[in-house]
């Protein structure tokens, strides 16, 4: 029998019960639509995740304070400890092979900046060196960066991002303009290119960014530890530090010894080191330099963990990557289900289309139609009834995560591998649940059909 | 050898235990172009013999030539095509397609046949059937639009699109009033006087005086008509 005649033969006589037809794709429909939509929200994320990566410098590489455990008390989270200095940052850009650029980076939060009549907390603060931004891949739109001499300066110089310029300086330009941050007056010097959000979905254009000097010393302060131990206040008279009760261990300073060795605040605290590896492919190979380089300054034995922790781009995607997997994953899960389900009413109605129908079953195979006809005509007829379903799910799954683009503000990207796998699936499901009722059509008797009322 | 011929044909139902032996060893001579009644009473396995005839059942026992070939131990693929090329049915309901139009139930066989037609060919013999059976203004209507009559010709011009040497019809005026039942019974004479073999199975004397020969079965025997009527 002639295919294109079959298939028009099932839309006939599909469409001649068409309310029966489309409450028995129900569930087809349903279960292809949350494939789709599923898809499309999974491929989405991961694309975004992918561009905020690239955009945030693939061979960029952070190293964060480890999490610091007080004695006999909870392990805070990750970055509590104390244990990054500037000098670690010098270090690993002049001892590790693999690190090129590298920016120590000072948190600046809770702080608030005012121009005119206008008080903004921008939703970064961060003090830099000049590498910071070929690192981050951050250009100027407008005036200049700042330079190394104003990072070893203290000057009061800040660069400022699109939303703080539509925020509080109304959209003008804001070069040359003074700034005014904490306590302290800075001048911009420059407007940094609009980045957008980044792949938590945060602003990073709402940012300011000075010399991390600057932004120490002249308004965060000499921070020498975190919130858990503020009071602890570190003598810069070394006798006293490393005070043995009675003994005296180093010989009396006089007041001029005192004041010629000015003690360099050894605890300077930076919140972060970010350092771009030479190359892609180099980005392991720095992680390890500067973890191995770490311990060894940080004078931590074998047995000790690590003070710090060091995030590469890569880890960081990985991460993001596997929750979102695992998530697409698990929804797939309930969409085969429902495709399963879906299947067995297909397979329920085609049994009963097959009941009805045994008349004309009986007359097709008097007039010559051969057991194998009948087969065809029934499979085509249960795939023809499934791949409308996918048709009508991909388009319903499609509309779904377009509404959800537009409310939920997700990112989503249509996915033609998933449009195939769907078709395929459904054609599949078609075929598999709609074999035993075209098999049981297919071994009727004639004569017994024909005579069946 | 003639066009069907019967040798010892039996036909037993084995229901469980009990075997029902329906046709009882019957041989007949059908030539080309004759126009035979088969008669009986109801249960005198003339339905069987029918069945049999049509390729649509096989014999227990005993050989069936149709046109030089024995058909009762074909595949059934072969059957089903030598029952859409060599022989048209026409039956008492008269089982056209509901919701289909009466040129679309009249091509319907041409969907089964090997050779391949175009759809415009498809159509251009099937209206050919409907004029036939003089239907030809009625192509597109449905089952539930036509009269009684009318779908019976629907049915015979359906019988006839792949142009077989043989039709049956079983009690093809049973469902029609007296008037159409002379009008449907007068198409078959005509297609006999064109040559083709028609066998008509009927338990009314007056149908069968139509056919030029009257085969009885009884109690699944031929009870007469086995030889053809002498001056024919």
């Amino acid at each position: 029998m002639r295919t294109v005649n079959t298939i028009r033969t099932s839309f006939k006589s599909l469409l001649r019960n068409p309310t029966r037809t489309l409450l028995t794709t129900l569930g087809i429909v349903i279960g292809i639509a949350a494939v789709i939509t599923m898809m499309e929200i999974g491929n989405g994320s991961k694309t975004s995740i992918r561009a905020s990566i690239e955009k945030m410098g693939a061979n960029s590489v952070m190293v964060m304070p480890g999490s610091m455990q007080p004695p006999g008390s909870a392990r805070a989270g990750a970055g509590s400890a104390v244990s990054l200095v500037p000098a670690d940052a010098d270090a690993i850009g002049n001892e590790c092979p693999s690190v090129g650029m590298y920016s120590p980076v000072v948190r600046g939060s809770g702080i608030q900046v005012v121009f005119g009549n206008v008080n903004w907390e921008p939703g970064n603060m961060y003090g830099v060196a000049p590498a910071y931004l070929d690192i981050r891949g951050w250009k100027i739109a407008e005036g200049r960066r700042f330079t190394d001499q104003e990072v070893d300066t203290n000057a009061r110089v800040c660069l400022v991002g699109s939303t703080i310029v539509k925020e509080v300086f109304g959209g003008a330009s804001p070069v040359g303009s003074e700034l005014r941050v904490g306590a302290v007056t800075f001048e911009v010097v420059g407007v940094l290119q609009s980045k957008g959000a980044n792949m938590m979905g945060m602003d990073e254009d709402d940012v300011v960014l000075t010399p991390w000097t600057t932004l120490r010393m002249r308004v965060t302060g000499l921070k020498t530890g975190t919130a858990t131990n503020t009071s602890s206040s570190v003598s810069d008279n070394p006798g006293e530090r490393f005070a043995v009760s009675g003994v005296a261990l180093y010989p009396e300073q006089d007041s001029r010894t005192t004041r010629d060795h000015l003690f360099y605040p050894r605890q300077t605290q930076i919140n972060q080191i970010i350092f771009a590896a030479v190359s892609v492919d180099k980005v392991a190979q720095a992680t390890k330099e500067v973890s191995a380089l770490l311990r060894e300054r940080h004078r931590l034995k074998a047995d000790q963990d690590d003070d710090f922790r060091v995030f590469n781009a890569s880890d960081f995607m990985n991460m993001l990557n596997q929750t979102s997997t695992l998530m697409t994953n698990l929804l797939m899960g309930v969409a085969l289900i429902s495709l399963v389900v879906g299947g067995v009413g297909i397979m329920n109605i085609m049994l009963v289309s097959v009941t009805e129908r045994t008349r004309e079953i009986g007359l097709r195979m008097a007039l010559g139609a051969r057991s194998r006809d009948i087969l065809k005509q029934f499979l085509i007829e249960s795939v023809v009834l499934c791949l409308a379903g996918g048709v009508i799910g991909i388009l319903l799954g499609h509309g779904a995560s377009l509404l959800i683009e537009k409310f939920a503000r997700w990112p989503i990207e249509s996915s033609p591998g998933a449009v195939i796998a769907a078709v395929v699936v459904s054609a599949t499901v078609g075929i598999l649940f709609g074999f035993y009722p075209a098999w049981k059509a297919s071994r009727l008797d004639p004569i017994e059909a024909l005579r069946y009322e | 050898m003639a066009f069907i011929s019967l040798r010892d044909i039996e036909k037993t139902y084995f229901l469980g235990e009990v075997d029902v032996p329906v046709l009882k060893g019957i041989s007949l001579d059908i030539e080309k172009g004759e126009y035979v009644a088969l008669m009986g009473a109801s249960g005198s396995g003339k339905s069987t013999l029918m069945n049999i005839l049509g390729c649509l059942d096989r014999q227990t026992r005993g050989d069936y030539f149709l046109d030089g070939e024995e058909v009762g131990r074909l595949s059934g693929d072969r059957r089903a095509l030598i029952r859409n090329r060599k022989i048209g049915f026409v039956f008492q309901s008269f089982n056209l397609l509901p919701r289909t139009s009466a040129l679309e139930n009249v091509i319907m066989p041409l969907n089964y046949t090997a050779q391949n037609l175009s759809n415009a060919e498809c159509r251009k013999r099937g209206l050919a059937a409907l004029e036939q059976v003089g239907l030809a203004d009625r192509a597109g209507h449905q089952p539930s639009q036509l009269s009684g009559g009318q779908q019976q010709r629907v049915a015979i011009a359906r019988a006839l699109i792949n142009r077989p040497p043989l039709i049956f019809a079983d009690e093809p005026t049973g469902n029609l009033d007296s008037r159409t039942s002379v009008e449907v019974m007068e198409m078959f004479s005509q297609l006999n006087r064109e040559g083709i073999t028609v066998i008509l199975v009927t338990h009314s004397e007056e149908i069968a005086n139509y056919a030029k020969r009257s085969i009885h079965i009884s109690d699944g025997r031929v009870v007469s008509g086995v030889y053809r009527r002498a001056g024919e």
